[in-house]
This record gives structure tokens, sequence and C-alpha cells, in this order.
């Protein structure tokens, strides 16, 4: 498939985005590159310069909210995009509301327990969504462990093992490599496996 | 029992002919406290993991969800 006819396709697509941190905004601006229509990012934080170690932002942005930042950083690359940012902590009513037209959901929390909120969420109201979700990316090395598994319209991008904690940081490789993985899995579902 | 536990072929060591969620979770010793269950591509809530069962032959996910974004 030529790009001219990926772009023709993905700038009909609606891609959420739910979390502006290291998968988040990865993702968004891989996505972003490649063309997608539209993107739906929501985040509640601001800009700390200990995120600059794996988020897609710039040392002068450090203070500003993510949404913003991640939003005017996109359009930088490619200004066709349509982008619907809010700056707001999700819950429930918030991912029903906000990601009920997008046709896959991209899960980039940071928490495990926000994680397995949008899950249930999404699968209890949207149970034919696609939804793909980061799991297990801290540290370094270990490419060999990081795959994608499937469980119908659910996708787990990351080793399943290892979480971060102050001893086990997340860093920009593995991260990057997570969220470009994530975006390849939302491509695959929007483009099809058939090259 | 045989099911298709995460993908996988497993035989679960009981001569039950139904388990439950949680006995499942007992059994296997899945104790993490972020866990999405899924029983034939239907998600399982928690407050439902003491009154649903699953068969032989049943496809069952427990996916650990772990921080890191």
């Amino acid at each position: 498939m030529k790009f001219e006819k990926i772009k023709s396709i993905l700038s009909t697509k609606n891609v959420g985005i739910a979390g502006c941190g290291g998968l988040g905004s990865n993702c968004a601006v891989a996505l972003a590159r490649v063309g997608i229509g539209k993107l739906v990012l929501a985040d509640f934080d601001i800009i700390e310069e200990s995120n600059l170690n794996r988020q897609y932002f710039f040392y002068d942005q450090i203070g500003k909210p993510k949404v913003f930042s991640l939003k005017e950083n996109i359009l930088r690359i490619n200004p066709s995009i349509k982008i619907e940012e809010y700056n707001i902590k999700l819950s429930e009513k918030e991912i029903v509301d906000l990601y009920k037209n997008c046709d896959v959901i991209v899960e980039a929390f940071d928490k495990a327990e926000m994680k397995e909120m949008i899950v249930e969420t999404v699968q209890t109201f949207f149970p034919e969504k696609y939804l793909v979700c980061g799991v297990g990316l801290a540290g370094w090395g270990g490419n060999d462990l990081i795959r994608t598994e499937r469980f119908g319209n659910l996708f787990i991008v990351g080793d399943q093992l290892n979480e971060t904690n102050e001893d086990d940081p997340p860093l920009a490789p593995r991260v990057g490599i997570v969220a470009n993985m994530m975006a390849n899995v939302v491509l695959e579902i929007l483009l099809g496996k058939d090259k | 029992m045989k099911i298709i536990l995460n993908n996988k072929e497993e035989i679960l060591n009981t001569n039950l002919e139904k388990l439950t969620i949680a006995q499942l979770l007992e059994l296997k010793k899945f104790s993490f406290p972020r866990l999405i269950v899924r029983v034939n591509d239907r998600l399982i809530k928690k407050e439902e993991y003491d009154k649903t069962y699953f068969v032989d032959g049943d496809k069952v996910d427990v996916i650990h969800m772990i921080s890191g974004g």
C-alpha cells in the first residue's frame, strides 16, 4: 500500500489517547506522523522536569499542562490533524463521553488502578470497541520480553512483568518501544494486516 | 478440567465440573490486586468472581494490570 493510500485511510480515523505521559505522548506523535485524522487527548497533569526522560515534551514546556503542550507539538509535526484536548482527570463517565466515537482507544495511564478502570469501563460500555493497553515497561534492556498479546478486541503491549517504582523507573527507550508498538497495533487495527 | 487460560491450554488440577473465578484465582495463586478477568470474551467484574462459573473448554483471561506509563 502506498503512503498516499495509507494516509487517506487514516485521515478518516479517530483515535482516543487516555493519558499523555510517556506512553500517550509518544504514541500520539507516531500516529500524528502517519496522518491519523483525529486524536482525542486527555490528561490532568502538568509537565515536570522529571518527565523529560521519556515524554514527548521540551524543556521550555515545564509547568504547562501536558494536553496543551502535546497538541502544540503534534501540530508542529502535522498541522492537518484535528485534535480535541481535555485537561481533566478521566473517570468512567468522561471515558464514555469523550471516546464513544473513537475507532480505537489507547490506554496510556501510569497507575495500575487507572488501567484497570478504563479496561472495565470500555469492556462494559463498548464491548465491541478496540482498546490497546501498555502493561510492563519499567527499566531497560529485555527487548525480547516486550510483546503484544491479544484478548478479543483488547490488546496488551509490554512485558506484563516490570512495574515502575523508584528503583525501576520508566526510561525513554523502553517506554518509547512500547508506545510505538501500541501505535503499530492501532495501524494494524485500522489498516488491516494485509499490506 | 481443561480450559484456554490466557490464550494457552491449561489443565486445572480439580475434580470439580465447574469452577468460579474466585476458585481459579486461588488455585493459580493469582493474588495481584489489579486484574482484568474475562470469560469467553466477556468482562467479569470483581463482585461477580465468586458467582461466575466456567467449565471445561471455556476461554478464560486473567490479565495483571501493573503500573507504568
